[in-house]
């Protein structure tokens, strides 16, 4: 059996209105704008609700949109082995208050992609059960993937720079 | 077991920290172990911080992050053709998937058609790059347990295949031979007959492995029983590919949610249902013996096809041929476009996700409507994968660690991007 978009935007319209903001589908695919502090709520009900069963957080990223309000969007995908479906959800996060609850009580597995998203993007996920910086090293201030951090940003240490670069990067020599 | 009880529904995935700190502060009467980055059977630069209560394992958290060279970051301030070469270096054991996924998903992004030639020859050489993959684990994996000479074979199958990539592509491993919209050269003449050859040989070369080691009780005391996983954690834990396909989920996106025509093949999806290393290995001992089934089907579509055109017509995504460029203006014009600015899909975002040999690969792209994408991420199955470690890990000993990571099969270059 396989779902269409419209029968889940239906239903998840018709569950939780006020946490849905909107949604638009490119290319057939459908992506639904949610409340950031309802995201859990819409997540639990995909995942239970008996005919969607979005039983799989498939992928969970993060994206710089500089310049917009609300700077920053986290993106979730949810696959439904049942129906063979997959939804995109997308939550706005704010410049001055990066944070959205985290998913990891629902998925276990959504600890890596949102400690990921957290390491690129400073985005926080409240109630994550650690939130540790995850591919950069623990010293490195700022978070690479944003679109004002520049590529190359990074000095190279050769041994005509190396004490004044070691000086203000204590864990490189290590 | 009072340590493999107590933690047998525990599905916390640790960080460093979370161990080091506590025996730091002499919190704990356990031992922490440091195992890697630079450890032979770390498959790369994995390292554990291992908790240990005698040489059985009480915890588990992977440190990984040694290989991140900022891929996404750099796929930027790229073009979306140039981009291409970098998928490569993510899974450098299976580069044609990696490229696959992209250039699945440019495809979806600018509603690109491909031509039947190409799109079968993909899924040949893909499922050639899965047996290659699937080689180099069985001969790690096998390695690791101290079986040397499962090593010596695969790698003399797995050399075969990349020999077919260097026909085809001029690289053995960095192939970049996907383009958007179709395939970068057509197929060269020779393609077919160096297939043919390794398809001839390959299904008794399995049997090899298979004698080796599938009744091998010294294989078999290692591997059943081992890390046990079972359907609805390997699902919480997002994993993905043949480890969740040994807890007896059919879950194949060549089967579920078909592309590149997957549907049109037959095929099985192999599954098995303890959850253990040993379940593992026999599914992708199974699923190679099903990639030289698909290759062999794919092939002679291949022959009936005849030569046809491998890349999309369109001249404002794919370059037209240089015998055209000496003749035509136009011809010239659309090269010389494409090469210094580069196509522009339309505003919008798409996910293309396959079933890669460590399991499903997705990449997700937005366009902002210019000729370089505007993020790119990738759902790395190593790294999603890698989350089950801890608790596959619980309660089983130091030794068995090396043949659970092994078992995994995580790529590093995929894990850290």
């Amino acid at each position: 059996m396989a779902l269409d978009n419209a029968t889940v935007l239906a239903r998840l319209q018709a569950a939780l209105p006020d946490a849905i903001l909107g949604s638009s589908e490119f290319r057939g695919d459908l992506s639904v704008y949610v409340r950031p502090e309802r995201i859990v709520d819409v997540a639990r009900f995909l995942r239970d609700d008996p005919e969607l069963r979005y039983n799989f957080l498939e992928n969970l990223c993060g994206v710089d949109y500089l310049g917009r309000e609300p700077r920053f969007e986290v993106v979730y995908h949810l696959l439904s082995f049942t129906n063979r479906h997959r939804i995109c959800l997308k939550v706005g996060v704010s410049e001055h208050d990066p944070s959205v609850p985290s998913l990891t009580e629902l998925w276990p597995g959504a600890n890596y992609h949102e400690r990921e998203t957290f390491d690129m993007f400073g985005i926080k996920f409240i109630g994550h059960p650690c939130l540790d910086r995850i591919l950069m090293p623990e010293d490195w201030e700022g978070h690479p993937l944003r679109k004002d951090v520049p590529l190359g940003a990074e000095e190279v240490a050769f041994t005509f720079n190396q004490d004044r670069i070691y000086a203000h990067k204590p864990f490189a020599k290590e | 077991m009072t340590v493999a009880d107590t933690r047998a529904r525990n599905l916390s995935i640790p960080a460093p920290s979370q161990i080091i700190r506590p025996a730091l502060e002499g919190a704990k009467e356990t031992m922490v172990l440091n195992m890697g980055p630079h450890h032979p059977s770390t498959h790369g630069v994995l390292r554990l911080v291992v908790e240990l209560e005698g040489e059985t394992v009480v915890d588990v958290a992977p440190d990984i992050g040694y290989l991140h060279t900022g891929i996404e970051k750099t796929m930027e301030s790229k073009t979306y053709q140039k981009a291409l070469v970098l998928t490569d270096r993510t899974d450098y054991l299976a580069p044609l998937s990696n490229n696959l996924s992209y250039v699945l998903a440019v495809e979806k992004l600018l509603g690109c058609e491909v031509p039947e030639r190409a799109t079968v020859a993909r899924v040949l050489l893909v499922e050639l790059q899965r047996i290659a993959s699937h080689l180099v684990w069985l001969g790690t994996h096998a390695l690791d347990l101290a079986a040397m000479s499962v090593f010596l074979y695969s790698f003399r199958e797995r050399e075969q295949i990349l020999d077919i990539f260097e026909l085809v592509s001029g690289a053995r491993m960095m192939t970049s031979y996907f383009r958007v919209g179709g395939l970068a050269y057509d197929l060269p003449a020779e393609f077919d007959a160096a297939v043919e050859a390794f398809l001839q040989i390959m299904p008794g070369r399995i049997d090899e492995y298979e004698a080796l080691l599938t009744d091998n009780p010294l294989w078999i005391e290692r591997t059943q029983g081992i890390g046990v996983i079972d359907s609805e954690a390997a699902i919480a834990l997002g994993l993905t590919g043949p480890s969740l396909r040994a807890t007896g989920v059919a879950w194949d996106l060549r089967k579920t949610m078909p592309y590149c025509g997957y549907e049109t093949y037959s095929f099985a999806i192999p599954t098995a249902t303890h959850g253990d290393i040993y379940d593992r290995y026999l599914v992708r001992i199974a699923e190679m013996r099903e990639s030289v089934s698909i290759c062999r089907q794919a092939l002679q579509r291949l022959r009936d096809l005849g030569p046809g055109p491998y890349i999309t017509p369109d001249r404002k995504i794919a370059p037209p041929p240089k015998s055209e460029i000496t003749h035509s203006m136009e011809a010239l014009i659309h090269h010389f476009k494409l090469w210094t600015e580069g196509f522009k899909p339309p505003r919008g975002d798409a996910l293309a996700a396959v079933e890669s040999p460590r399991g499903e690969l997705a990449t997700y792209i937005v366009s902002d409507g210019s000729a370089k994408p505007y993020r790119v991420h990738f759902r790395a199955p190593s790294f999603v994968n890698l989350q089950s470690l801890p608790h596959m890990a619980r309660g089983h000993l130091v030794a068995d660690l090396v043949a659970l990571i092994a078992s995994l099969d995580p790529v590093l270059g995929e894990v850290d991007r």
